[in-house]
């Protein structure tokens, strides 16, 4: 036990020292090194989680000689270990799946400087969830948004710079006010560390000063990372920022790096600042009425979408407000559903973004409507599509359905706060239902067009095509410009490691909110 | 209200520059404008940052004579922050001047809403 | 008013295209939106200044000695900082040794921004980032005379010899080089310290860049060398913190001598990592500058 300890700040330094070797790597190497770095922080996460959860209880670890309120600190417990997992498990898969397709997107002198952001990504992520300080938190945010930007703008057509710009300008904003949120706060308590600004601002409470002050403090930090999260009122840069990256870039902005955030902020309520705090503030009521109006309006806007990967980022819109209205009901059932969201949806919404890319990428089309019948062209990737569609929406079985049951479990007993929230679900999930089972059902309508038969033919299907194309050398061109990369072993293994993932999570959810609940529980 | 006002007026003058950046950034269109009005923004929060560390009457935290006295030195910690604060200001104006600048070489205009609108224009085109 | 005054200001360029562009703005609703976007924002802005201004003149006074603030963690390093760090400058001893993991991050911001400015502006080959073509085509597209671009274009255009920048230039880089290498060793015994020393001696690479061209300043700064210094930095940087916290979390020994304090010789790793951070950051703003000016290290 004592040694794996060490396993957080190994994973975290890990994909630093990859990101400073991939500097100097070619492209290749570049990527493999970066898939077996992710690799080992998945398993060193994995011992973590199965010692903590074991163990039952949590650590601090001091980085460096000195303790606690003097030198940084980093702090492990079951909930930090499963967020840790999710966060390695979801960007190797990424890469695994989608490794192939990006040789097309990226200069090819540039790629090793984009796993150097794949890395620095993780390790920022990884980094935010184990803090144990705030200031720490707010240096890693900052990687994390810049390798966010970079993410975006890799792809370097017009678009994606505007995109990135964007980004950066709102991004900035909320790092300004998170910024001085942790200022205010340092002044009021004199602290940085976490446990010791909660003791600090329990006894605020108890004497009652600086009320408002702690408010303004609460109301800085939360609308910083809610505009980095993407909360409604702050989502314009969403969807031109996940439809218009790479496979990667979008899988992993959309399922890891808004998470983060979220994460980060549950981590400053019910670590930092303290429940009593935040339910004296309010501030929960604000996060309850912006999830329920992001879970409607992210529906009605993906269902006005013609464009296909920007519905499936309207779609993210909407999952972030669910996340946000289970954390504002604020009880423990609710953050437990909340944190189970970040899962389900995390890992349906990359197998969405990797398997949707081949539709788009293959049919040199963007929009919904040219996905008629194309299903029956990529199967495979139709069906995992399928699956990912139907986990959102909330189908039995599947991650996404658990989420809403606990989701709405959760919401029960809590006055009129109740019906708002389960009706939000309701009118929620039946847009859902619309807007994502349309592209299913557009999918697999029956081939009409004797064209289409015809070039389905001659593509045959999946593993024919992948030797077709290692194969032949005067054909590969040509096939590559119809399906860059899609049809390799490795994107059939991490986009099918995806699919089991969401069952996992359908069907064995009972061993991961028993460790979400205990990794609560001794958070504070 | 006088006196409370100049207790305070680190703080007054850094609220003041922050809303001035943030205005900047909602008002300007000029991306360089944009670029100007962040680094104001964050020009305040280090003033906000420096000045909770001081003590009246008190030194720069760097040992002299060996007098090692907490009551002799001011505050090293938000000293230390903003030191960070600054690095992050720094890359953050590298990075989005690098991106202005390839904005401009493709749509000649330093507005980003023109820009935005150039962009979608351009998708609609492609399909 | 404000809005008037903005559009005056917009540049001949922007004008030419927008004009050449008015089939895609779409007219009335975009006024409205505006304004509606611009009472909208003023509001708020409004609104923020007056709460966080009630906010800070409820907080503890600047400059009190009471303040919550001016606690334990303050004092220990103040009162033990020396002994514990070995550095005279406390702000050193704090960021570099106490609280190492923090500035470990904020260089990792450093690079991570460096990665970015290079997929941006960095030329390989093909076009890509330097987008030749498509200047040259968007050029015609807007009906932009070439003349005015065809300065800025040249990448490898460079300042006719310039006697007196070229002269001052000559008197003032090397002092420049040896204040920076000064700063950068003296960080733990006096003000400065990595970042502000690498700054100056990035800004000593500037100069000589800006004063002798390009073919100069690669006899010593080029691609190559800046990349293998970054990856020295990073990685000594990188490999010590990760040995002193590895020895710090597990209760041993680091065995890194301290040094009697004020000697340059002194306060163990801090010396060490100020002098990778301050080869990392000269590289950095020399890089960010060559890019800048021609697309390439």
């Amino acid at each position: 036990m004592e040694f794996i300890r060490n396993f957080p700040f190994f994973s975290i330094m890990l994909c630093m020292f990859c990101a400073i070797i991939c500097s100097v790597l070619r492209r290749k190497a570049a990527q493999y090194f970066t898939l077996a770095v992710l690799f080992t922080v998945m398993i060193l996460s994995g011992a973590l989680l199965y010692n903590t959860y074991n163990d039952g209880g949590s650590f601090v670890y001091y980085m460096g000689h000195f303790p606690a309120p003097w030198g940084n600190e980093i702090r492990g417990g079951c909930l930090e270990a499963i967020f840790a997992l999710f966060i390695s498990t979801v960007a190797f898969l990424s890469v695994l799946a989608g490794g192939k397709a990006i040789e097309y997107d990226i200069e090819d002198k540039k790629e090793n400087l984009f796993f150097i952001l794949v890395c620095l990504m993780t390790s920022s992520l990884l980094a935010m969830c184990y803090t144990n300080d705030l200031f720490t938190g707010y240096v890693f945010i900052e990687i994390n948004t810049i390798a966010g930007c970079g993410l975006i703008m890799v792809r370097q057509l017009g678009k994606s710079i505007v995109t990135a710009v964007r980004y950066m300008v709102i991004s900035m904003l909320g790092s300004g006010l998170f910024l001085i949120g942790v200022t205010l706060l340092y002044t009021l308590t004199g602290h940085l560390l976490m446990s010791n600004i909660q003791e600090s601002v329990k006894e605020l409470i108890s004497t009652g000063d600086y009320g408002m002050q702690l408010t303004i403090v609460i109301g800085l930090m939360t609308v910083g990372l809610a505009i980095k999260a993407g909360l409604f009122p702050f989502h314009l840069w969403i969807p031109d920022a996940y439809g218009q990256s790479n496979v990667i870039s979008s899988s992993l902005l959309s399922s890891t790096v808004s998470k983060g955030y979220i994460f980060l902020l549950i981590k400053i309520y019910f670590r930092t600042l303290g429940l009593e705090a935040i339910e004296k503030s309010g501030v929960l009521n604000v996060c309850f009425a912006l999830g329920i109006v992001a879970m409607i309006m992210g529906s009605v806007l993906a269902l006005n979408e013609k464009s296909f990967r920007r519905m499936i980022a309207f779609s993210s819109i909407a999952q972030i407000g669910y996340i946000f209205m289970g954390i504002g009901i604020g009880t423990k059932e609710a953050v437990t559903a909340a944190i189970f969201h970040i899962f389900a949806h995390g890992l349906t919404k990359s197998l969405l973004f990797i398997s949707s890319s081949e539709f788009t990428e293959g049919s040199h089309s963007k929009s919904i409507d040219d996905l008629k019948s194309l299903g029956y062209k990529y199967r495979y990737s139709a069906l995992c599509y399928s699956i990912g569609a139907f986990s959102i929406v909330g189908f039995p079985l599947l991650g996404g359905f658990i989420s809403k049951l606990l989701l709405g479990g959760a919401a029960i007993g809590h006055g009129p706060m109740q019906w708002i929230a389960l009706l939000a679900l309701a009118v929620s999930t039946i847009l859902n239902a619309v807007y994502f089972l349309r592209t299913v059902v557009y999918l697999f309508i029956p081939k009409e067009h004797l064209e289409d038969s015809n070039k389905s033919a001659t593509l045959g299907d999946h593993d024919r095509d992948a030797e077709h194309v290692e194969n032949n050398e005067t054909e590969k061109s040509e096939k590559l410009l119809l399906l860059p990369g899609m049809h390799c072993p490795r994107y059939v293994i991490g986009i099918t490691a995806l699919v089991l993932l969401n069952f996992l999570l359908g069907l064995c959810s009972g061993p991961i909110i028993d460790i979400i609940e205990q990794g609560l529980e001794v958070f504070e | 209200m006088w006196n409370l006002i100049h207790e305070h007026l680190n703080d007054l003058v850094a609220v003041a520059l922050f809303v001035i950046g943030f205005g900047d950034l909602l008002f300007q269109k000029n991306m360089i404008k944009k670029i100007i009005g962040l680094n104001i923004m964050d020009t305040a929060v280090y003033l906000l940052l420096a000045s909770q560390g001081y003590i009246e009457g008190r030194k720069a935290p760097i040992v002299v004579d060996g007098v090692r006295d907490a009551a002799a030195y001011i505050n090293p910690i938000p000293s230390g922050l903003v030191l960070t604060g600054i690095v992050v200001s720094v890359s953050v104006t590298a990075l989005l001047l690098s991106l202005t600048i390839r904005m401009y070489r493709k749509y000649h205009s330093l507005d980003l809403d023109y820009c935005l609108m150039m962009a979608r224009h351009e998708d609609k085109v492609n399909g | 008013m404000k809005s008037q005054k903005m559009k005056k200001g917009k540049p001949g360029i922007r004008n030419t295209v927008s004009q050449n562009a008015t089939g895609i703005l779409p007219g009335k609703l975009e006024g409205r939106l505006q304004s509606v976007y611009r009472i909208v924002a003023a509001v708020m802005i409004v609104l923020m200044f007056v709460l966080l201004a009630t906010a800070m003149l409820g907080m503890p006074e600047i400059g009190d000695k009471n303040n919550p603030d001016n606690n334990e963690v303050a004092r220990r390093y103040i009162e033990n900082g020396l002994d514990e760090t070995g550095a005279v400058n406390i702000v050193s001893g704090m960021i570099l040794d106490y609280r190492a993991f923090d500035t470990f991050g904020e260089s990792c911001v450093l690079f991570v921004a460096t990665i970015c400015v290079t997929i941006m502006l960095r030329i390989d080959g093909r076009g890509g980032a330097g987008d030749d073509e498509e200047t040259e085509s968007s050029k015609k597209a807007f009906g932009i005379r070439e003349s005015a671009f065809a300065k800025l274009d040249n990448r490898n255009y460079e300042p006719e010899n310039d006697t007196i920048l070229r002269k001052s230039a000559l008197i003032v880089f090397p002092i420049i080089m040896v204040f920076g290498v000064y700063v950068i060793l003296n960080g733990h015994i006096s003000p400065g310290g990595g970042f502000s020393g690498g700054a100056i001696l990035g800004a000593g690479f500037v100069l000589f860049l800006s004063a002798f061209g390009f073919n100069k300043t690669e006899r010593f700064m080029n691609a190559n060398t800046v990349r293998i210094i970054t990856l020295v930095a990073l990685l000594v940087y990188c490999l010590s913190k990760c040995y002193s916290f590895f020895t710090g979390a597990n209760h041993l020994e680091s065995g890194i001598p301290l040094g009697t304090p004020g000697a340059i010789l002194s306060s163990g790793l801090i010396l060490v990592l100020n002098i990778c951070v301050g080869m990392v950051v000269a590289c950095t703003m020399y890089s960010f500058y060559a890019l800048v000016r021609r697309g390439r290290i």
